[in-house]
């Protein structure tokens, strides 16, 4: 196995054709989230949330698996016990957004405090994919990670409407493998990552690790503790 | 803890918003307080596929084989064409065939 030589990275900028070009990099995930956000409406209507509620907790909170988690946990009136589980049910799911914000300090680092903390609120798992993909070939647009999350934003909001509204929109998204389209998407974008067998020591590890955390603890867990053992081994491993 | 909550489904979405988005930005700060030492920036370097290959193992073995088959397919169409807009298509249409097939 060749291994590849890091492209150069560039300082981080601003342009306006970044922000087009992070929408189009989310082309193949629009079919996926928009599916994935009917499929919020519908549940968030049988579980009691008014069309205004419902908007405003996708656009406030854009978090695709953290909400429907939510709603499994929402009650209708809420009490203050369901609030507090609620919470920490989010804070838990999105867990991972932790380690996906601190693989962006190298890029946006160098920005003002401002522009960087506003690039972050846009983070989701297909954007900041988009955004590891981009930077491993070298790109230091900023405008790129955001123009995806605006363009993901856009539809994982408006998606909800019809979902609330028409009931299933796709009456089973299985059939069609939707339920797997995340995943699919952190394999592909797996692949422009590969710079030889030494860094997939690390890695391995973090699978592996992921994998038996999975069987052991409940929840979320797996993802969070996987990549950092993995990180950990690998940082010790020579290059 | 068992009273309603006048505004509840309000305050519980303010809350749930300000969870995600503590979220996303407290790693990239505790990144700018830790030194970037030479080990630190190689474990940054290896924590995003660390925290890909943490995903997609655990959710293979949890859906099995169609999860395994969708994967491997669009692993195989990014190596051989690096389109993600072909690798999602054919990983999704093999998804749907072997739902079809009853794996």
């Amino acid at each position: 196995m060749t291994t590849h030589p890091q492209p150069r990275e560039e300082a981080p900028y601003w342009s306006l054709p970044g922000l087009a070009e992070g929408a189009r990099r989310c082309g193949a995930m629009v079919p996926g989230t928009f599916v994935f956000a009917a499929a919020y409406g519908t549940l968030a209507a049988q579980k009691g949330l008014s069309l205004s509620e419902a908007v405003l907790m996708s656009t406030l909170m854009f978090a695709g698996s953290a909400q429907l988690v939510a709603l499994e946990v929402w009650s209708d009136p809420l009490t203050l016990g369901t609030i507090v589980s609620l919470a920490v049910v989010t804070a838990i799911v999105n867990a991972r957004f932790i380690l996906m914000s601190a693989t962006l300090r190298p890029w946006f680092g160098p920005l003002p405090a401002w522009q960087a903390y506003g690039a972050l609120m846009t983070t989701v798992d297909a954007t900041w994919l988009i955004g590891m993909r981009y930077r491993s070939e070298g790109g230091g647009d900023a405008s790129v990670y955001v123009g995806a999350g605006l363009a993901l934003w856009a539809i994982w909001v408006a998606a909800a409407v019809p979902g609330y509204l028409l009931g299933a929109v796709i009456s089973d998204p299985k059939r069609f493998g939707f339920d797997l389209v995340l995943i699919i998407f952190f394999a592909a974008m797996f692949v422009p990552l590969w710079r030889g067998v030494r860094r997939a020591i690390g890695w391995a590890v973090a699978g592996v690790v992921a994998l038996a955390v999975s069987y052991v603890v409940p929840g979320w867990w797996f993802i969070v503790i996987g990549a950092v053992v993995g990180s950990i081994v690998g940082a010790f491993v020579d290059e | 803890m068992n009273d309603a909550i006048p505004h509840g489904a309000f305050i519980a979405i303010l809350i749930m918003a300000f969870a995600t988005l503590f979220t996303r930005v407290s790693g990239f700060w505790l990144m700018g307080h830790i030194p970037m030492t030479p080990r630190v920036r190689r474990g940054l370097e290896i924590l995003p596929g660390a925290i890909m290959a943490s995903a997609i193992i655990p959710i293979i073995a949890k859906v099995g084989i169609v999860a395994l088959i969708a994967v491997g397919v669009a692993l195989l169409s990014m190596i051989v064409k690096r389109n993600e807009f072909i690798a999602v298509g054919l990983a999704l249409a093999a998804a749907s065939l072997a739902r079809a097939c009853g794996l």
